[in-house]
């Protein structure tokens, strides 16, 4: 172990912090994802708002040692709220060079990296690509590096446990998350519950050993001075867990079939970042949730509407070239007008794009991407615990609307965790659903009668009376037969039109966070609001006549938007694509609407925000 | 309980039936609604599926519920129906083209699951309602609107891909042959798990006479052969022909005093096995005559039996799923 003398250490970090961001990264099978979500939870267990985000690749096993397999995972733990998993990092754990390599560039100025130094040999350097060992160099004079020989001190630590060699090495993502745990004065209850839960006996006595010799490394080397608290935030009361975008998304479609007295349906064909939502709700059978793991993704989509033609919740979901192939029979649903949920779980397009990444370059596909004029309603998640109120919102417009509903989340959104306040089930409104009963007067049913909010009844087989066809065939009004008739074809494409438009009238008034009038409203939507949020918080710390926006409702827009829109000099549209919502609005309102876009398969980061914020209210754009 | 049989008119929906004059696609209704009555099962209990293609009208003729689907997606759909309503009967109507070409993968996974439903694959060996193209049933070398020096592509036969995917049940009729097709189609409707039928069905506007080798009163009794569980495979206008089994293939047989009875196949629609079946799909005109009747029909767990069910009641399932809210690490902000 060397301390740099070049770097005073205690001068450098705040020892009472107010947050940390820390980054673990290394090879796919070094565990970091255990490791990161290991202290997310811990904090979120010692009373820190957390944030996470995990980023990996679409290779299981890349290569072991190489750029390409490098996986990393972020969290952000604070005394006060957080809305992101954080901009750079305090502290950064390269489990090798190529870890380094990828990572350093998120470190702040000054920042600390701890490496494994055993890592750091000729074949390490070589996989990574380096020409001179960046430890012996000058290379990363501006930061605060640690050097540990974590592997061999892992080793010598577990060889007790009496475990291969192979796996005394795996258990050096202990070593380095006791080493954090020091730093960070961070509670190790909670992981050695884990680890014991977790682990057959063995593994688990060799990772506690690691665990705790990486804490007492921390304690007793010198050149740590001390360790450093981030205090307790304060948060709304009431019993909180952790929850990622996708399991939020499960919880929610129970709780809604639970809601509106269904059982659910879910087809699903395995894809990424959207197969956590079917391994999840294959767990609560006896919930009534029946899943269904389809040939394809038609089969999918065709099965759930086929469930919800049967009376229960038909859902279904996948990302983006899942979607594309569901496109047919998404219009047939509209057609139809049946209740469905389709969610899209979006990540790097076009095509496979980049399937671990996370981008918002599905909104024109969600919004308009069928063929002929069939509008469904899309609702976008801002945050993980946001997935489980807005899934139950869509099912309340699906079964009151009687239309599919997209609902579009991402892979930032699907795997990052925060805390979740648990609802109390008893206290959410519930979904009335009432199907038409048994008629025996002889008369005709009429499928396709509309309401006041023109939507047609939900009559299921099995009721005496009401049998009736439909398809994706034109139908006549009323009737439902099929029809031809070009007046009738136009009256229905208007119908189906006004229907949707028609959920405007439920959406509640819209939130501005900062004053309704300014320079400059941001508006943004999705699994950007965190980010955005905080960088309209710093400009307006710094006075600046900021405020911000957050669409969840993306068709139909709020009733209210256009006023606000027209209440600022500047309107500025932050999203992960090259402005497609901007397009819409620009389209909608004639606004004279700006972009901040950016299509890296990464999230946005706050000084970019707040760059760009300044950038246009100074006239530089 | 039983319920009094349903009048045939109970089962005609209002609406003008639209084929060609002259499609085979008019006797399968009318077969269909005269064995519908017969199942004791209330109309509002059962529901047709359709994909896309001339077949596939057919559940607006029938007054049942009914879903004319998108093409070649019946049979997920039908699947995703009956996971949730086993009280229901489901039918799906599909073609050569629908089932066997867009569809395929649909077709042959709710197969292989054992779907409790009934697919009923009218075959025409022609695309009829996008104007005569070749099918993945046409033989090699049939003029069509796509092939003008004829197809080169070699054909699917249905029934053996049936027996690939494990139907629990597989058969096959002929649209004009009444007594045989109501037969079929009710042993089809009593069959628990996927019952698939394949039905010859003439297409007289894009591809006539292509099973006149089967229709033919002249000819028929030469090329066809009459599946009877039980019994064996006897043939020819004088019953002078059987099929035998020789080493590992099936051969014709001249039926009299010196054939060695013993030795004569029987047919066996339970064999556990699908071997002979597949046989007995391969058997194709000219060379062979063609079998018709019931192929395979064994008892297996179908998709919903293989399917977990520990549902609890529906007012335990909320402490359930507060249990599972509350699951894992969990802390109170006070």
């Amino acid at each position: 172990m060397q301390q740099r003398k070049k770097v005073k250490t205690q001068s450098k970090i705040d020892e009472n912090p107010n947050s940390v961001i820390i980054r673990f990264s290394g090879d796919s099978g070094d565990g970091v994802q255990l490791a990161g979500s290991q202290v997310a939870l811990t904090s979120a267990l010692m009373g820190n708002d957390i944030a996470t985000f995990p980023d990996f690749p679409a290779e299981i096993r890349a290569p072991k040692g190489t750029l390409a397999g490098v996986s990393g995972f972020q969290l952000h733990f604070a005394s006060h709220q957080v809305f992101t998993p954080g901009d750079s990092v305090d502290v950064l754990v390269a489990m090798n060079p190529a870890a380094l390599k990828t990572n350093l560039s998120y470190v702040k100025p000054q920042g600390t990296i701890i490496v494994d130094t055993d890592a750091f040999d000729d074949k390490g350097l070589r996989l990574a690509k380096y020409e001179n060992n960046p430890l012996k160099d000058d290379s990363l004079d501006s930061f605060q590096v640690i050097e540990v020989p974590i592997t061999s001190l892992t080793r010598e630590s577990v060889a007790e446990a009496g475990i291969s060699h192979k796996e005394a090495t795996r258990c050096r993502n202990f070593f380095a998350m006791g080493l954090i745990y020091w730093l960070y004065d961070r509670d190790i209850e909670a992981t050695l519950r884990y680890i014991n839960s977790k682990f057959k006996e063995d593994i688990a006595r060799a990772d506690t050993l690691a665990f705790n010799a990486g804490w007492s490394f921390g304690e007793t080397t010198e050149s740590f001075a001390r360790n450093y608290t981030v205090n307790a935030a304060s948060l709304q009361k009431g019993t909180y867990r952790n929850i990622t975008g996708n399991e939020a998304l499960a919880f929610g479609m129970v709780t809604a079939a639970h809601l509106s007295n269904k059982e659910l349906f879910y087809g699903a064909y395995p894809i990424t970042p959207a197969s956590d939502i079917l391994h999840r709700l294959s767990r609560f059978n006896h919930l009534g949730v029946r899943t269904f793991q389809a040939e394809d993704e038609i089969a999918a989509i065709c099965a759930a509407i086929g469930a919800s033609f049967g009376g229960s919740m038909g859902t279904t979901g996948s990302s983006g070239p899942g979607i594309a192939l569901k496109t047919e029979a998404l219009g047939y649903a509209v057609m139809l007008e049946l209740p469905l949920i389709v969610i899209n779980v979006q990540r790097g397009g076009p095509s496979t794009g980049l399937p671990t990444k996370v981008e918002q370059t599905d909104l024109f596909q969600a919004v308009m991407g069928r063929n002929g004029e069939a509008p469904m309603p899309v609702l976008a998640a801002s945050s993980p615990s946001d997935c489980f109120d807005t899934i139950i919102e869509a099912w309340r417009l699906a079964a009151r609307f009687m239309t599919p509903v997209m609902v579009l989340s991402d892979a930032f959104t699907a795997n990052g965790a925060e805390p979740w306040l648990i609802p109390d089930i008893d206290n959410i409104e519930p979904i009335p659903i009432s199907h038409p009963e048994d008629k025996k007067d002889g008369k005709p049913f009429l499928p396709y009668e509309r309401n006041d909010v023109l939507s047609r009844p939900w009559a299921i087989p099995g009721t005496t009376g009401l049998t009736h066809r439909i398809g994706g065939i034109e139908k006549q009004d009323g009737t439902g037969n099929i029809s031809y008739d070009p007046h009738n074809h136009e009256l229905m494409v208007n119908f189906r039109a006004q229907k949707v438009a028609n959920i405007q009238e439920t959406i509640p008034e819209t939130e501005i966070y900062g004053e309704k009038s300014g320079d400059l409203l941001l508006v943004s939507w999705g699994g950007t609001k965190g980010t955005c949020l905080e960088a309209v918080k710093q400009a307006q710390s710094e006075n600046k006549s900021v405020s911000h926006l957050h669409l969840r409702h993306i068709n139909p827009m709020p009733g209210d938007l256009k006023e606000h829109l027209k209440n600022f000099h500047h309107v500025l549209v932050a999203e992960l694509n090259s402005g497609q919502l901007r397009q819409l609005l620009r389209a909608e309102f004639l606004v004279d609407a700006r972009g901040l876009n950016k299509v890296r398969g990464q999230p946005f980061w706050i000084r970019d925000v707040k760059a760009k914020i300044d950038s246009v209210l100074e006239g530089k754009e | 309980m039983s319920v009094a049989p349903k009048k045939t008119t109970n089962f005609s929906s209002d609406q003008e039936v639209r084929w060609c004059p002259g499609c085979g696609d008019f006797a399968i209704l009318a077969q269909m609604k005269k064995i519908l009555p017969l199942l004791n099962i209330e109309p509002e209990n059962i529901v047709f599926i359709s994909g896309i293609g001339c077949s596939s009208r057919f559940p607006y003729y029938l007054e049942t519920y009914g879903m004319h689907g998108i093409h070649g997606r019946a049979p997920a759909i039908a699947t995703g129906l009956k996971r949730v309503r086993p009280d229901l009967q489901v039918w799906v109507v599909t073609g050569d083209g629908d089932g066997l070409s867009i569809g395929a993968s649909q077709l042959i996974h709710a197969m292989r699951r054992n779907v409790d439903i009934k697919i009923l694959l009218f075959n025409n060996r022609i695309y009829g309602l996008t104007k005569g193209q070749f099918s993945p049933t046409s033989p090699p070398g049939l003029i069509t609107s796509s092939t003008p020096k004829g197809t080169a592509h070699q054909p699917l036969y249905p029934l053996a891909l049936a027996l690939a995917s494990n139907a629990t049940f597989v058969a096959r009729s002929i649209d004009t042959n009444a007594k045989h097709l109501s037969n079929i189609l009710k042993r089809a409707a009593e069959h628990r798990g996927t019952a698939f039928v394949e039905i010859y069905q003439n297409c007289h506007i894009y591809n006539d006479g292509a099973f006149d080798f089967a229709k033919n009163a002249d000819i028929r009794d030469e090329h066809t052969v009459e599946l009877i569980d039980g019994k064996p495979l006897i043939f020819g206008k004088e019953k002078n022909k059987a099929i035998q089994l020789n080493g590992t293939s099936l051969e014709i047989v001249p039926l009299n005093e010196k054939t060695k009875r013993d030795n004569l196949l029987i047919h066996n629609e339970e064999c556990s096995s699908p071997a002979v079946a597949h046989l007995l799909a391969d058997m194709q005109y000219p060379n062979m005559p063609e079998v018709i009747g019931v192929l395979r029909a064994i008892n297996a767990p179908t998709h919903n039996d293989r399917m977990p069910d520990e549902r609890l009641p529906a007012d335990t399932r909320v402490q359930k799923l507060k249990q599972f809210f509350n699951a894992g690490e969990t802390w109170e902000i006070s």
